[in-house]
C-alpha cells in the first residue's frame, strides 16, 4: 500500500470523525480525534492499514486534561501517524486498545501509573515500573508533581 | 591484620550487581575478565552468591525497588567484607540526580569502601581501584 | 521506557520477587511473568529539568550497549521539530558512530549466547575482538562507551582524516573473524540443535507484540528503520535489509551475525563517500511544536518524541527503547518451550544486556521456586553438554 492510498483509506471511512488532520511535514502526520473513537481508529489502523502500533506517549497539559498521542507507522513507508485525544481532568480516562493491538498492554499500564489515566477495561492494570507500594494518587509526570 | 582480611586481599571473590544502572559500567567490569584486561591474573573471580562473595561490586542509583534487595544481599555476604562503588551514578547519581525513584545514594544504604568514578570507568580504572583497595587494606597504602 | 536490568554471566540470582518468573510444569514453560521497574529511574521527568543539550547526554545513558541510538533518535526528533537538517559531513559521521555500536553491541550479545549456552570461548573471542571497536570508538570519541557525539543540528567532534586509514585497517581485521563466528555458529550441528526450532516467534505473534529489530526480522517481519525512514547518510550509501522466517533462536543469532557485515560495509562506504564541511549548524533554538524521531537501534526501532514551547527545556520528552516491546514478546516465545532452553530464549530477545537476572522456575504445583537463575544457566549449559555427546562432538 502507498501512503496515499491509505490516507484516502481512513479519510474516507472516518470522514467528520477526524477532527483535524496536521502535516508537520511529509512523513509526520498528527491527527486528532475524539477518545470515544479511538478503538475503531485503532482497530482500522491495525488490522486493516497494516499499521504497526510504536508507542503511546501522554502529556499533562495546563488546558485541564492530559493528551495522549498514540503512534502508527505503516509497513515500510516512513510515515508516522499520531492520533492525538484529549481527556479531561479530574479522573481523566480513555478505553483500552490492548484488546486490539496486544503490543499496547504495557504502554497503557505505564500510562495509567505516571499519569493517572484509568485505562478502562485493561486486562492487566497493575504497576508496571512503579513499586507496589508506591503511594496512591501520586503520578510523577503529573505537571504537579 | 586477621588472617580472614589477609586471606580476603589475596584473592577477593566479587559479586557483583547493578542497581538501577544504565549498564555501561557494568560491561566495564565484565571486560576486565576479558582477555585484554584479565582481572582474574589478580586472583579476582566473579561469583554467583553473595555468601561466596568478599567484595560487593555495585553499580548503579539504587533505585526504590532495589533497596530491600539489596540490604539482604549484604547481609548474606561473608564478613570481613568491601563494598565498592562503580560509576558516577553509584557515587551520587550524577545526571540522576533528584530521579523520584531513586532518592537515595548507594553509600545511605551500604557502607561503602571504595569509590571509582567514571561514566564508566574504564577497566583500567577498575582495576587499579581494586589493586589500591587491596593494598589499603594491606596496610601498604 | 527500557527497562534494562543488567546481569554478567556470573550474575546475582536472588530467592526474591522476580523479573522474570517461570510458571512449570514438569520440564515445560507454561506461563511467563515479567516484572519490571528495578532499572526505572525517571528518565523522562529528569528531562523535563534538562536544557536541549543536556537531554542528548541522559538519554545516551538510557542504555549503556545500544548507547547511540537514543541520541540519534534525540537529535532526529529535535531536528524535526526545528525543521533542520544537518549537514552532509556530519550525517555521515553519524552513521559510521551508529554502525560501529551495531557491531560493538552484536559481538556483546554473541559473547552472552555463548556463555549461556556453554561455549565460553566464543564470549572471550567475541569480547576481544570487540575490544577493536571500542579502540575505534575511543580513536574517533575520546570513550570506549557513551560517545557525547551527537547534538541537534550536528555532531561534536570530527573524524579526522589522518586517523581513517587505521579505522579501515582494523575494521579490515574484523572481517575474519565474524567468517570465524559466521562458521562457528551457523555450521556447528550442536548449536543447530540448540537453537533451531526454539523460541519461536511466529510472523503473527510478532506483529501482534508489534516487535522491532532482529527479532522482527527473524520471524519475516521486514522492517527496518535505516531502510524505510532513511535518516542520516543511511539513504545515501548501499546495504541490505537481513529478514529470515523461521523466527527461531537460530534466526535470532543468524540476523545478528549477517547485520555485522552489513555494517562493515556501511562504514566503508561513509568514510570513502564523504567529503570535507561543516559539522555542526549551531541550532540556537527548538520552536513550540512536537517532534518525532527514531533510529534503528541493534535492538530495533528507538522511538523518540518530543514537545516543545519554545523554550530551553523540553514540556514533554517520550523515549521508548526496542526492548519496551520486544521483551513482553517473551510471553509468546517461552510458553511451551523447555526449561533448559529458558535462559537462551530470553537472551536471544537480546533484552539489552539481558534481562534475565531475577529469572527462576515456580512449580506449578507447590507454587514454590524450585530452579534459581544460575540453575536455569546451568541446566542450559548441561542440554549443551548432552547433545555435544550424543552428537558424537565433545
Amino acid at each position: 500500500m502507498t501512503w496515499n492510498q491509505i490516507q484516502s483509506a481512513i479519510q474516507k471511512r472516518f470522514g467528520d470523525k477526524i477532527l483535524g488532520w496536521r502535516e508537520h511535514n511529509k512523513i509526520r502526520i498528527y491527527v486528532d480525534i475524539d477518545p470515544e473513537d479511538l478503538v475503531e481508529f485503532s482497530r482500522f489502523l491495525f488490522h486493516e492499514q497494516g499499521a504497526r502500533f510504536i508507542i503511546a506517549s501522554a502529556l499533562d497539559t495546563p488546558r485541564g486534561g492530559v493528551e495522549i498521542f498514540y503512534h502508527f507507522d505503516f509497513h515500510q513507508l516512513p510515515q508516522v501517524l499520531s492520533l492525538r485525544v484529549f481527556v479531561k481532568k479530574p479522573d481523566p480516562e480513555v478505553n483500552s486498545i490492548a484488546g486490539v493491538i496486544k503490543g499496547s498492554e504495557w504502554i497503557e499500564r505505564e500510562i495509567a501509573e505516571l499519569l493517572g489515566v484509568r485505562v478502562r477495561n485493561h486486562p492487566n492494570p497493575e504497576h508496571l515500573l512503579l513499586p507496589n507500594d508506591w503511594p496512591k494518587g501520586n503520578f510523577p509526570l503529573r505537571r504537579d508533581a | 591484620m586477621g588472617l580472614k582480611l589477609y586471606a580476603l586481599t589475596k584473592s577477593p571473590w566479587v559479586y557483583h550487581l547493578s542497581v538501577g544502572s544504565c549498564n555501561n559500567c557494568d560491561i566495564e567490569i565484565l571486560d576486565c575478565l576479558t582477555p585484554r584486561y584479565d582481572l582474574e591474573r589478580f586472583g579476582v573471580v566473579l561469583v554467583g552468591s553473595p555468601r561466596h562473595a568478599d567484595a560487593l561490586l555495585v553499580t548503579g542509583n539504587m533505585t526504590l525497588k532495589n533497596i530491600p534487595r539489596v540490604k539482604r544481599l549484604y547481609e548474606q555476604m561473608a564478613k570481613p567484607g568491601v563494598v565498592i562503588a562503580v560509576g558516577t551514578c553509584a557515587l551520587g547519581h550524577g545526571m540522576f540526580s533528584g530521579s523520584y525513584t531513586a532518592p537515595h545514594t548507594v553509600d545511605d544504604i551500604l557502607p561503602v569502601n571504595l569509590y571509582i568514578p567514571g561514566c564508566p570507568p574504564n577497566p583500567e580504572a577498575i582495576v587499579a581501584g581494586v589493586a589500591r583497595l587491596l593494598n589499603h587494606l594491606r596496610g601498604k597504602g | 521506557m527500557s527497562e534494562i536490568v543488567p546481569i554478567g554471566p556470573f550474575h546475582p540470582l536472588q530467592e526474591e520477587p522476580e523479573f522474570f518468573r517461570l510458571h512449570v510444569e514438569g520440564e515445560t514453560v507454561v506461563k511467563l511473568d515479567i516484572e519490571l521497574g528495578y532499572n526505572h529511574r525517571g528518565i523522562e521527568k529528569l528531562a523535563e529539568k534538562k536544557s536541549w543539550d543536556q537531554v542528548v547526554f541522559l538519554v545516551e545513558r538510557i542504555c549503556g550497549i545500544c548507547s547511540t541510538s537514543h541520541p540519534a533518535a534525540s537529535v532526529r526528533a529535535m531536528e524535526d521539530c526545528a525543521a533542520v537538517e544537518a549537514p552532509e559531513r556530519a550525517q555521515y559521521i553519524r552513521t559510521v558512530i551508529c554502525e560501529l555500536e551495531r557491531l560493538h553491541s552484536h559481538l556483546l550479545w554473541l559473547g552472552l549466547a555463548g556463555h549461556f549456552m556453554g561455549y565460553n570461548t566464543v564470549w572471550m573471542w567475541s569480547w576481544k575482538y570487540r575490544e577493536t571497536v571500542c579502540d575505534i570508538f575511543e580513536k574517533i570519541t575520546g570513550n570506549r562507551q557513551s560517545y557525547a557525539m551527537f547534538k541537534a543540528g550536528g555532531v561534536r567532534r570530527d573524524i579526522a582524516e589522518a586517523d581513517i586509514p587505521w579505522i579501515r585497517s582494523s575494521l579490515d581485521g574484523l572481517k575474519p573473524a565474524i567468517d570465524m563466528f559466521k562458521g562457528a555458529v551457523m555450521d556447528d550441528p550442536v548449536l543447530h540443535s540448540r537453537t533451531k526450532g526454539i523460541g519461536v516467534l511466529t510472523r503473527k505473534q510478532a506483529m501482534d507484540y508489534c516487535v522491532v529489530g532482529p527479532i522482527a526480522r527473524a520471524s519475516g517481519v521486514a522492517i527496518d528503520v535505516r531502510k524505510d525512514d532513511p535518516y542520516f547518510a543511511y539513504g545515501w550509501v548501499d546495504f541490505d535489509r537481513v529478514v529470515l522466517t523461521e523466527g527461531d533462536v537460530f534466526a535470532r543469532a543468524a540476523i545478528r551475525i549477517l547485520e555485522m557485515y552489513e555494517s562493515i560495509r556501511i562504514i566503508e562506504a561513509c568514510l570513502k563517500q564523504m567529503k570535507p564541511g561543516p559539522i555542526d549548524l549551531q541550532v540556537k533554538e527548538i520552536p513550540p511544536g512536537e517532534g518525532v524521531g527514531r533510529a534503528e537501534a541493534p535492538r530495533g526501532e528507538v522511538f523518540h518524541f518530543v514537545v516543545s514551547d519554545g523554550s530551553n527545556f523540553p514540556v514533554r520528552y517520550k523515549a521508548r527503547a526496542p526492548s519496551f516491546v520486544n521483551i513482553f514478546a517473551n510471553e509468546a516465545a517461552c510458553v511451551g518451550q523447555q526449561v533448559a532452553d529458558a535462559a537462551l530464549i530470553l537472551a536471544a530477545m537480546d533484552p539489552c544486556y539481558c534481562c534475565t537476572e531475577r529469572m527462576i522456575a515456580v512449580d506449578c504445583g507447590t507454587g514454590k521456586a524450585v530452579l534459581s537463575g544460575a540453575d536455569l544457566i546451568r541446566i542450559s549449559r548441561e542440554k549443551t553438554d548432552a547433545l555435544k555427546k550424543r552428537m558424537g562432538a565433545a
